[in-house]
């Protein structure tokens, strides 16, 4: 390839690098003196192996990423099937796939090639979608959901819809055919109720009636709440924030790191870290605007649409305007899978980038 | 075939973008009002009413005997806790406590170090599981030394040295994978093997919840709102405790495994596997050192042989051939043994030819008591591998047996179909000789061997075995097989097969050493090659190849009660095995008699048999040890499966010339 590393996004590098790195020291600050300690170092080895991926990435030529969709479709519902039907039987379980001494989560990896499924679908056609259309997306999109949802991981679940919305989006859906859409999801949603677990249903409740369960989902919430609301303009300090300290925060390392870091750096800290992903998702959507064609620019998007779910949630759930759904925080939360899926996304949006005078 | 020429919308590009700042901006106002305008009042709840919930753990459930004797409890165990807040002297009082608690300095130190950075309040766990010395010293020096605690836990306690540890199984904490899954608490104990595992959702019960005011510094000042926790269902399981001491001391360390079961409902009476294990190492977590030693041990601790160990079942398998025979109208046939006899240009010897003799003029019933190869060879020859593996189906040769324990292997019965699936080739047919007497690519599990000989001398009726007593009182899978499925035998047949049993274990059947005076009882012999002959000529001749033993008994002959297989891996001769399985019938029969001849399926012998209760104490033998060696090795971090020493891509193996007796 020509002009290798001077496309190369150095500054979406740079920015990504910060909020690790913001990440893994809030980690340890969290753990700090129990059991999960040594989680932080587990972190730093994830982002290793995550620039590794990364590197990977930005070498494979995107058109053959796109080339090759329906063949990661396939695997993808290969995959999930697989872990669904033998996974408890030969890996103890439905959703982690044992390698190397990590376990790693097929959900995360699916993501991926359904950002790049999406990407094909669109970047093939020319007419804006008609209905027809998006039943066909929907039922792309619905299969691996489906499965995921079997396992049962409704957070993950959630993730792959906002692909699908905004591929639908740049694809040209009208904005009559989506206001239609939008009104029928509405309907359907009480239908949806009906098939969550009762755990799922107890969270929902909770989150509009904290008081109603104080012990459990609703206890998180307002503990989570409690937790940012105390750090005040320019926090506790780190490792002194007693909302995390005193594990009245559940899992400050991953789905409430977020709050962790808000007790401790104050409204100062969490605002700037805000602003960083406000930068990453903004570099991302300029690079998406430059790409040589549609495809690579809604490979891009599916990125931006992903990250931009979880953070709004994570963060909605840290400051009680969304219900707990253990979604974690990109970038930041403890977790393999979903760092190394960060990274290897990334690395495709790099080539996407580095191949846009290619042509 | 992409239009390069598109590139995206720029103004829903920018709208995207619009959204997105006006979604950040809203958490921006979140952020804002917590920690801005209301933080104050969150300051206050932070630092005053702060509502910590701890979990009540509910009391695992425990494990009862058929007769209602405890085998596995629980125990209140004491940690000692150290809260550095409470002491100004801790440095002083440090030598003090680890001489009090029986503990090196260094150590103390070191735990210490490795929670440095925590707040003094939270309290450190110094020592787990303490004795009453320690817990004595504690209460001694509660105004002197009072940063010391103590916190009880409830803890599992096993049976010693290894009693049916691979039947009940071990707790351990659970992993990331559980906690997910079952939706448990980091650090809840969960089942991770054997019925621990299979039952561990009832066992569980639910915990309960206790909410509690604390301080600014963490210390509870006020309990508020209590959930109860439900306690854990006991299971009462179809062990007899008698029994099961037999076994495991009849089995004493010798690698192998014993099944004893009631033919006529499917409930386990025994069940033990050799090597075992301690589970109660398990329970306050292995140390790495001790995983690694049952990981590495090449006779495998860690795997419930009586379910996970396939092999070849030898002359035990000559049952089933019987039913074959007896069935398709051959059971007045009668052939001519001189020692071998030649099928498709191959010579395939007799056992008994290695002792220079013959079997002359057989019928079946001599085939059965004195194990005549040729006869099975003629007869398996005549009747085809078709009609073989239709009775070694019915008998549930191959399958699952569907018992309630996690992980059973499933054996195999080779046929024509599998062959073609499994290698693309067609059925040779030297080799239905070969699994005429259980040998060639067959394999079963002393589990699925019990079931079918229990199911044939029960007329055909065969039960799935299982080891809780009351099955319809705890939730079972809904995947499970049926309690019972039947393929009706002809009385002749059962009455023709046990007559042969019974002439096994008398003088001049093949396991006559393993008669027991007045005792009607009968068996079959399985002495079962592990390796094929020229394979062992090439490699020579090492302990591990060495025949494995099979026994098969049952009792009483009328209407059999009990079924019990054995299998003792290298034991050389299946009459070694008969003497196991006659320990444990002769245990069976003592037990009857205690209970005045009461019919023992009812459980109307509970009274007479708690009477016992006192001199059954449970005493098995010594922790096993890396006696004899095994070809299957240990892998993976979970409880590991054995390696199936007969399948190999030699299907020569069939080629046995010494037989089986």
């Amino acid at each position: 390839m020509r002009s290798a590393w001077r496309d190369f996004d150095w500054f979406l590098f740079a920015l990504v690098l910060l909020v690790c790195a913001i990440g893994i020291v809030e980690i340890y600050s969290a753990t700090l003196g129990t059991k999960f300690a040594s989680v932080y170092i587990k972190q730093i080895y994830f982002l290793g192996a995550g620039l590794f991926l990364m590197a990977v990435f930005s070498r494979i030529d995107y058109k053959a990423l796109l080339e090759v969709a329906p063949w990661l479709y396939v695997a993808s519902v290969g995959a999930l099937l697989t872990v669904l039907v033998v996974g408890r039987a030969i890996f103890h379980s439905r959703r982690w796939i044992p390698i190397g001494g990590a376990h790693l989560q097929v959900s995360e990896f699916v993501k991926l090639a359904i950002i790049i499924v999406v990407a094909r679908f669109f970047a093939e056609s020319k007419a804006p979608p008609g209905f027809g259309d998006v039943l066909r997306l929907g039922a792309l999109v619905g299969v691996p959901m489906l499965l995921v949802l079997a396992e049962p991981d409704l957070g993950t679940t959630l993730t792959y819809a906002p692909i699908a919305v905004v591929g639908l989006l740049l694809g040209g859906l009208s904005w009559r055919r989506f206001g239609v859409l939008l009104l029928g999801f509405v309907l359907v949603l009480p239908l949806a109720w009906h098939h969550l677990h009762p755990y799922q249903k107890a969270r929902l409740v909770s989150f509009v009636h904290p008081e109603a369960d104080p012990l459990h989902s609703g206890y998180q919430v307002l503990q989570s709440k409690i937790a940012v609301g105390s750090g005040g303009l320019w926090g506790k300090g780190m490792a002194q924030g007693s909302q995390t300290r005193g594990e009245f925060l559940p899992v400050p390392q991953t789905d409430f790191i977020f709050a962790a870091f808000a007790e401790e750096h104050g409204f100062v800290g969490a605002i700037i870290v805000l602003a960083l992903y406000f930068l990453i998702l903004t570099r991302l959507i300029q690079g998406a605007q430059l790409a040589p064609d549609k495809g690579g620019g809604l490979l891009i998007m599916g990125l931006v649409a992903v990250l931009a779910f979880h953070i709004l949630v994570n963060v909605g759930m840290v400051v009680g305007f969304m219900p707990v759904t253990g979604i974690p925080l990109p970038l930041m939360s403890s977790g393999g899978s979903s760092l190394l899926f960060c990274f290897a996304a990334l690395g495709m949006v790099m080539n996407v980038r580095m191949r846009r005078f290619v042509n | 075939m992409f239009d390069h020429e598109q590139k995206l919308p720029v103004a829903r590009l920018l709208f995207l973008q619009y959204l997105l700042l006006a979604c950040f901006l809203g958490l921006g106002y979140g952020l804002w009002r917590l920690q801005i305008l209301e933080q104050g009042a969150y300051q206050l709840m932070a630092e005053h009413n702060r509502i910590r919930s701890e979990p009540i753990p509910a009391p695992r459930g425990r494990f009862l005997d058929r007769f209602g004797h405890l085998i596995v409890d629980n125990y209140p165990s004491f940690s000692a806790l150290l809260v550095p807040e409470q002491t100004k002297h801790l440095q002083r009082d440090l030598p003090r406590i680890a001489d009090g608690l029986g503990m090196q300095l260094s150590d103390l130190q070191q735990t210490l170090a490795h929670f440095r950075g925590a707040p003094d309040y939270q309290p450190i766990i110094i020592k787990e599981d303490i004795t009453q010395r320690d817990l004595a010293f504690i209460d001694a020096h509660r105004d002197d030394l009072p940063e010391l605690e103590t916190m009880t836990i409830s803890r599992r306690l096993y049976p010693k040295n290894g009693f049916a540890a691979h039947v009940l199984g071990y707790v351990g904490e659970a992993n990331e994978d559980d906690i997910r899954r079952m939706h448990v608490a980091p650090g809840t104990l969960v089942g991770k093997f054997g019925l621990e595992q299979y039952y561990n959702k009832i066992l569980m019960g639910k915990d309960g919840m206790r909410q509690v005011v604390v301080d600014s510094r963490g210390h509870v000042v006020q309990e508020a709102a209590t959930v109860e926790p439900v306690p854990g269902h006991d299971l009462q399981l179809t062990l007899d405790d008698n029994l099961q001491i037999a076994a495991e001391e009849a089995m004493g360390e010798r690698p192998g495994a014993v099944v004893a079961l009631n033919p006529q409902n499917g409930e386990v009476l025994a069940m033990v596997s050799r090597p075992t294990f301690d589970p109660n190492q398990f329970t306050g977590g292995i140390s790495p050192e001790a995983w690694k030693k049952l990981i590495t041990n090449p006779d495998n601790p860690m795997m419930n042989k009586a379910i996970q160990a396939q092999l070849a079942p030898g002359s035990t398998f000559k049952i089933i051939m019987s039913t074959a025979v007896l069935e398709t109208g051959r059971g007045d046939q009668k052939v001519v043994c001189n020692g071998g006899a030649v099928f498709y240009g191959r010579y395939y010897k007799c056992w008994i030819s290695a002792r220079h003799q013959t079997h002359g003029l057989t019928d079946l019933h001599k085939a059965i008591a004195q194990s005549c190869d040729v006869f099975f060879y003629t007869l398996g020859n005549e009747m085809g591998i078709n009609t073989i593996d239709k009775y070694a189906d019915e008998a549930g040769i191959g399958q699952r047996t569907g018992i309630d324990l996690p992980h059973e292997f499933a054996g195999l019965m080779p046929s024509p179909a599998w062959k073609e699936r499994r290698f693309h080739q067609e059925w040779w047919k030297g080799e239905t000789i070969s699994v005429a007497i259980g040998q060639g690519a067959i394999e079963v599990t002393p589990l699925q061997l019990a079931r079918a000989v229990g199911g044939i001398v029960n007329g055909g009726v065969y039960f799935r075995p299982h080891l809780v007593l009351h099955p319809g009182e705890v939730p079972q899978p809904a995947h499970q097989k049926p309690l019972e499925v039947s393929y009706p035998l002809k009385p002749s047949t059962v009455s023709t097969i046990l007559g042969g049993m019974r002439d096994v274990v008398q003088p001049g059947g093949t396991a006559a050493s393993a008669e027991l005076q007045g005792v009607d009882f009968g068996g079959k012999t399985g002495t079962a090659q592990t390796i094929s002959n020229e394979k062992l000529q090439q490699i020579g001749m090492q302990h591990k190849f060495v025949d494995n033993a099979w026994f098969v008994g049952v009792y009483p002959l009328d209407h059999p009660q009990l079924v019990v297989v054995v299998l003792y891996q290298h034991g050389a001769e299946g009459y070694f095995a008969g003497r196991i399985a006659a320990q444990v019938i002769k245990a069976f029969v003592d037990e009857q008699h205690a209970a005045g001849g009461a019919e023992f399926a009812g459980g109307a012998s509970g009274a007479a048999a708690n009477g016992q209760a006192a001199a059954r104490q449970p005493q098995p033998p010594h922790p096993a040890g890396g006696q004899g060696a095994s070809v299957a090795q240990a892998s993976g971090v979970e409880p590991p499966r054995e390696v199936s020493k007969a399948r190999g891509p030699n299907l020569a193996l069939a080629q046995r010339q010494g037989g089986g007796n």
